[in-house]
């Protein structure tokens, strides 16, 4: 059991707060609760410890370019809870200095801070928390999405391995909550996109393990059906890297490992990526990640809608972002908005592999009456998400 | 008789004809455009990711954004050699050449800041701070106001060329791509790539005076993304490369209507024009090709494959 960050308790610190006296001034908090997370066999992707806030603070430097010409200035201060921190008090201490939050926390205390009373009409932007639940029966009004959800990444990979005609598919799972959170993301959307899942086995290794992991996968994966891709769901990193030219038969990868459905991964170049990678890079000194680029994205959206309504009433943005007028550029070939039933935001989800773009869904021939992009996740019709119709 | 045929073409090679040159992105290479057979006649090694592209007065020398390589490169057309090199300022992606034939304003994408040099001493004049990826550029026609556009701030950045200040920034749609002043001076169009949108601005006090959007049937609005575009020398027809929709559209500049869409190659970026406008050249961005469109009939009339992600494209007359 690793703690990922030095010991801090609810501590706080402000970056990057201009003292000009602009005619709007934007304060922002970055709430995050940090989390112990299960060891992995490998821990050559070790996950920074700036993930997240990182692409806050670049966010923060390209709505601070844009306030300077326009009046406007931006804060961003950081509230970070130990794991056995007190998350409400730090979330009232938001609060108490801000409207908008940015929540770095897991799906649990996404809820707690959106239900305290404080919390009625602020704008509360989720970056970490993946699961559908949040966006279906589970929503708050006070809460939008930046971070793509379980079901959209999957709809993504489904639309990828349809399009290839790839349909009869087999799954390895992880234990652990985010594993089982988006094999049943993969499981509901083969149905959707009608690819046949055949078989699912689940990675129960153990430390009583007596072999390399490489040397079980075959033999592990040896009584699958005949089938033209594996699924892996490994959303915690553990054993995902060791399956790849280890399986039984020779086979397609994908899921979280080999063709991966991101939010976000270096080698997307078109569109802009390279130029925000660079200034993301200069910034942090390593790659965006997912949680990095909701983190952007959420600071984005909201300096975006500062800038076209010249206001910073939460509730002023709050409809304006939820409008049809409101559009973001977000590095992804086109405009991202929010969709208006549940807060989620709508957007291209890349199928990756390690270096190189294999395809941007929603992919052509998947069709919407009203918008491509909606053809991943939730669908309006599909939504239990109450809380956004007044 | 064959040698005589043979001798024949030789000699009629160098009757030369109107050049067409175009950056490809990809490649590191421009390739030049017979306009007479429509071919490509010259491939040319340049810098590193090549894209701005524009001549001289005279057409003595091309000045060629080679962003990758951080430079602006200055070609002699004849030889296609590399000349000298300009100081340009990190990431130089688009720029426009003063009136006056001898400053190169340029657009810095990865500093937020916008570059002005002179092409005779070889130094930099000015440094302007201006918003997040500056991209687009462009001088008015008496010299006195340069335009940067930044795709991340959203904004067109007027600036004084005597003072190289800013004295207005204007809030633009989503993603500015290009500016052109109207061939009179008294307009500022700015395309929006994710805004799906032109705007037209009067010079006189940056006023709004029309917003023109596009639609294409058959054909996603997500997709039609305006970039590079060009006036008609009376000032009366814009052409707008719309991107990933694959069509250029034909807009009355006197109405703010869009009158056409022309079907063109993959990801229309930029476009040139031949001597008489008769013709118009579009870069292709994804297949690699570009497209040859007969202005009068508004149809395209030829394909011709150039290199890997052509993006910007300049008229070289030869007489």
């Amino acid at each position: 059991m690793r703690v990922w960050s030095a010991v801090m308790g609810a501590t706080l610190w402000g970056i990057g707060a201009i003292s000009a006296a602009g005619q709007t001034a934007v304060s922002i908090v970055y709430l995050r609760q940090e989390v112990e997370r299960p060891p992995v066999l490998s821990n050559l992707d070790a996950i920074p410890e700036d993930e997240g806030i990182a692409g806050a603070e670049v966010g923060l430097d390209d709505n601070q370019t844009t306030g300077k010409f326009l009046g406007q200035t931006y804060e961003l201060s950081i509230i970070n809870v130990a794991p056995e921190g007190d998350f409400v008090a730090a979330a009232e201490q938001a609060l108490s200095q801000s409207q908008f939050i940015v929540i770095d926390a897991p799906a649990a205390q996404v809820l707690q801070v959106a239900d305290l009373p404080q919390a009625t009409s602020a704008i509360l932007l989720n970056i970490a928390a993946p699961e559908v639940s949040l966006r279906d029966a589970d929503c708050r009004r006070n809460v939008l999405h930046t971070l793509p959800s379980d079901d959209m990444r999957a709809d993504a990979l489904m639309q990828f391995l349809q399009s290839r005609r790839w349909d009869e598919l087999v799954m390895i799972t992880g234990p652990h909550p985010a594993d089982l959170s988006f094999a049943q993301a993969l499981r509901t959307s083969a149905r959707k996109f009608g690819l046949k899942l055949k078989a699912e086995k689940e990675w129960l290794f153990d430390a009583n393990m007596r072999r390399a992991a490489s040397a079980e996968v075959p033999l592990f994966t040896q009584e699958f059906p005949r089938h033209d891709v594996m699924l892996i769901a490994d959303e915690v990193g553990d054993f995902a890297r060791y399956i790849p030219y280890n399986t039984w038969e020779p086979d397609v990868i994908a899921g979280s490992e080999g063709a991966r459905p991101v939010a976000w991964s270096p080698v997307m170049e078109q569109w802009g990526g390279v130029q925000l990678q660079n200034r993301f890079e200069e910034h942090a000194q390593r790659n965006m990640r997912p949680i990095d680029y909701a983190a952007f994205i959420a600071v984005r959206a909201l300096g975006e809608a500062v800038t076209r309504t010249s206001s910073s009433d939460p509730e002023t943005l709050r409809s304006y972002l939820l409008s049809d007028s409101f559009e973001l550029a977000g590095f992804k070939g086109q405009p991202l908005s929010f969709r208006s039933w549940n807060g989620q935001l709508r957007q291209p989800i890349p199928v990756v592999h390690a270096n190189a773009v294999i395809a941007t869904p929603p992919l052509e021939g998947f069709l919407h009456p009203r918008s491509d992009l909606d053809t991943l996740g939730l669908d309006e019709p599909e939504t239990h998400c109450n809380a956004f119709t007044e | 008789m064959l040698r005589l045929a043979l001798f024949a073409s030789l000699l009629a090679l160098p009757a030369a004809a109107d050049e067409i040159w175009v950056t490809n992105e990809q490649d590191d290479t421009i390739s030049v455009i017979d306009i007479d057979t429509l071919e490509v006649v010259r491939t040319i090694e340049v810098g590193e990711r090549p894209r701005g592209i524009t001549f001289s007065h005279d057409f003595s020398v091309v000045y060629v954004c080679a962003s990758d390589s951080d430079t602006v490169q200055v070609i002699d057309p004849v030889t296609g050699e590399v000349l000298h090199e300009l100081p340009s300022g990190e990431d130089p992606e688009q720029f426009a050449l003063h009136p006056d034939d001898r400053h190169l304003y340029i657009a810095n994408e990865d500093d937020a800041i916008a570059t002005v040099v002179d092409t005779q001493t070889r130094t930099v004049v000015a440094q302007i701070d201006v918003g997040i990826e500056p991209e687009g550029m462009a001088v008015s026609p008496d010299g006195t106001i340069a335009i940067t556009t930044s795709e991340t701030t959203n904004m067109a950045h007027w600036i004084d060329t005597t003072t190289h200040e800013l004295f207005a920034n204007t809030l633009v749609d989503s993603r500015p791509r290009d500016a052109n002043f109207s061939p009179d001076g008294s307009q500022l169009w700015v395309s929006a790539e994710i805004g799906g949108t032109v705007t037209a601005f009067n010079v006189s006090d940056q006023t709004e005076l029309a917003k023109i959007h596009f639609e294409i049937p058959g054909v996603l609005a997500d997709k039609i993304q305006p970039v590079g575009f060009e006036f008609t020398d009376d000032g009366k027809t814009v052409f707008a490369a719309l991107g990933p929709s694959n069509h250029i559209a034909v807009i009355n500049a006197e109405t703010f209507a869009v009158e056409d869409y022309i079907l063109v190659g993959r990801r229309v970026w930029h476009m040139a024009f031949d001597a008489d406008k008769s013709q118009l050249f579009t870069t292709n961005g994804v297949s690699g090709d570009v497209t040859v469109i007969d202005v009068a009939s508004r149809t395209p009339i030829k394909t011709i494959k150039v290199g890997r992600y052509p993006w910007a494209a300049a008229f070289r007359p030869t007489e």
